[in-house]
């Protein structure tokens, strides 16, 4: 029998996966809200997850050691995807990936007239091909977390960044002004392990599948 | 200080692997020689243009560059040695009929391809020239599972591809090629909701099929499932023909993936890619590439694959290798002719250098050649 292992990050991906590994027949013994157990046995001996940074999601799985995960379009999109398959969009964990700038800011105006923007942003490699594509020059400042707070104190003019409630904006008086790309959980698969393992992973692509069929409606 | 310092993805192999992936080396090469491939050794650098035409189209951005101090032009690195090979199967040899060729030799990435850690892959391969049809594509499939097998890899399998099927609906559905890269893209990842937007424009036939590619994969089931579901045009008949007659082998475990399209831009029918326990990239990828030695004069058929030996060695199990055997230096013709006939049998033989008899001498020795009753005799240590 082969072992499948499943990458998950803490918070809304691992919430949300509980009720389709569920319909896998795949139950956590642990939680890891409070386990700090980072490799959590489930109640089928030959499935285990282990619990990973939202970001390294794709690089565990891209380097065989996890057959599976669940992550979020903007990390998949900002990991390239090589060694990939992504066949499934899991429709959790939704939001969407947003030029913000603060209020009062005339972000259109800015644009054409071919100004050249501060942006910070987590998605330097998204951000940089949107603004590529839209042909508006860029300098893009690398941060890693409290995006809003760039234009607030003269970092940048702008941020790349996911929004879902829109809540965070307002508290910090920012509007959003552009959407960049929708975004949503996905499957993604190790191609070797599709390959090897696929009597034993097959089943749960078509689990997770129904599912995602039955819960979108 | 830091000059030990190798650049990143670049290494040096250490005793015992070295001499790993010289055996498996040359057992490869004298497997592929007693089938009739003649070994070549193109050059390790070429003018660039050569480099990038043919089976090298995708590679511009991973090849080194630089200018020849001779000419002026620029030249480049090999990071593939297939167009080398076609280059000199197209333009130099100029035979007509079959040609088959092998080699072997180091290829320099600018970024690491894939997963595999190296700027530097051995590449091993065969190809085929000058023959059309399926029962080339099957000579070639028996040689990689011979290959593969030789170097006993954990759970080993062979995938195998055809791009015409993909080719077809494209063609025949009116894809504009700007659209049919991106649909490529999407394949590739077996990503679904890509595929689901950008198709929209497309017949819902064509659509359909498209859609359907992603799922056809799995062992020979899938040429049925296929044939049923997919439109009847003559190519996509032929290529699950084709596809039929390969999966019908037993020597290794096959599986089908209509969606695995790599190297689109230059295979032109089946394609072949090998697998293994504990690599997360393929260790082997081949299949036809008819017309690429056009670009150097004579379009001709071809078909064949390449290994990764760097790879393989490190996933072959080490062939067990006995300790050498530890020789005193004295002027003795008796103990020379000893040793000689050891090492002609294959031992390996040291003998201890002056002053260097009292320590343990070279580890790897388990054995010693000592003087029993007049004659050398070997010993355990």
């Amino acid at each position: 029998m082969s072992q499948i292992t499943i990458a998950l990050s803490k918070g809304r991906i691992f919430e949300e996966t509980l009720p389709l590994l569920k319909a896998a027949g795949v139950v956590p013994r642990d939680d890891p809200e409070t386990s700090r157990k980072l490799i959590i046995a489930t109640s089928r001996p030959d499935v285990r997850l282990i619990i990973v940074r939202a970001s390294d999601t794709p690089t565990y799985v891209q380097y065989g050691a996890a057959d599976l995960g669940i992550a979020g379009k903007d990390v998949l999109l900002e990991h390239g995807g090589d060694g990939l398959y992504q066949p499934l969009d899991l429709k959790i964990a939704a939001c969407r990936l947003m030029v913000a700038v603060p209020q009062g800011f005339d972000y259109a105006r800015a644009v054409k007239q071919g100004a050249r923007l501060r942006v910070a942003t987590k998605y330097v490699q998204t951000a940089r091909e949107h603004f590529a594509a839209k042909g508006v020059h860029v300098d893009l400042i690398k941060l890693y977390g409290s995006m809003e707070l760039a234009p607030l104190v003269g970092l940048a003019d702008a941020i790349v960044d996911l929004v879902s409630s829109g809540n965070t904006l307002k508290a910090n008086h920012l509007q959003a002004v552009e959407e960049i790309v929708p975004i949503s959980a996905r499957l993604v698969i190790n191609q070797a392990a599709l390959k090897l393992k696929r009597v034993a992973i097959q089943p749960l692509i078509d689990a997770f599948a129904a599912a995602t069929e039955k819960r979108s409606g | 200080m830091r000059n030990w310092v190798l650049p990143e993805f670049i290494e040096d192999i250490l005793p015992p692997q070295a001499r790993g992936i010289e055996s498996l080396r040359a057992q490869l090469l004298e497997l592929f020689r007693v089938h009739g491939y003649e070994l070549v050794m193109p050059p390790l650098l070429e003018y660039l243009e050569s480099l990038l035409t043919g089976t090298g189209h995708d590679m511009d951005l991973r090849t080194f560059k630089l200018v020849d101090q001779l000419s002026g032009r620029t030249m480049g690195v090999r990071a593939d040695i297939t167009p080398q090979v076609a280059r000199i199967d197209a333009h130099l040899l100029n035979r007509k009929g079959v040609t088959r060729l092998c080699y072997c030799g180091s290829v320099l990435h600018t970024l690491p391809a894939g997963l595999t850690s190296t700027r530097e892959p051995l590449q091993i391969g065969a190809e085929v020239y000058g023959h059309a049809g399926i029962d080339s594509d099957l000579e070639i499939q028996r040689l990689l599972t011979q290959a593969l097998k030789l170097c006993k890899l954990p759970d080993v399998r062979l995938d195998l591809g055809h791009v015409a099927v993909f080719r077809a609906l494209a063609q025949r559905g009116g894809v504009g090629s700007a659209l049919e890269a991106e649909l490529f893209a999407a394949l590739q990842a077996k990503d679904v909701a890509a595929l689901r937007s950008l198709s929209k424009s497309l017949k819902p036939a064509t659509r359909d099929a498209i859609l359907l590619l992603p799922e056809l994969y799995g062992g020979r089931e899938v040429i049925a499932r296929a044939r049923r579901k997919l439109p009847r045009h003559a190519e996509i008949a032929r290529a699950l023909s084709d596809l039929q007659r390969l999966t019908a082998t037993e020597d290794i475990p096959v599986s089908i993936d209509l969606a695995d399209l790599r190297g689109y831009h230059y295979h032109s029918g089946v394609t072949f890619a090998a697998y293994c326990a504990r690599l997360p990239n393929a260790i082997a990828l081949g299949g036809r590439y008819d017309g690429v030695g056009k670009a150097f004069g004579r379009a001709r058929p071809a078909t064949g694959f390449t290994l990764y030996l760097l790879e393989l060695a490190r996933l072959a199990p080490a062939a067990p290798a006995p300790g050498g055997i530890r020789a005193p230096r004295t002027a003795d013709a008796a103990l020379a002719a000893a040793i000689a006939r050891l090492r002609a049998g294959g031992e390996v033989v040291i003998q201890d250098l002056p002053g260097h008899e009292h320590d343990g001498g070279e580890e790897r020795c388990t054995r010693k050649l000592v003087k029993l009753k007049g004659k050398w005799q070997v010993r355990k240590i």
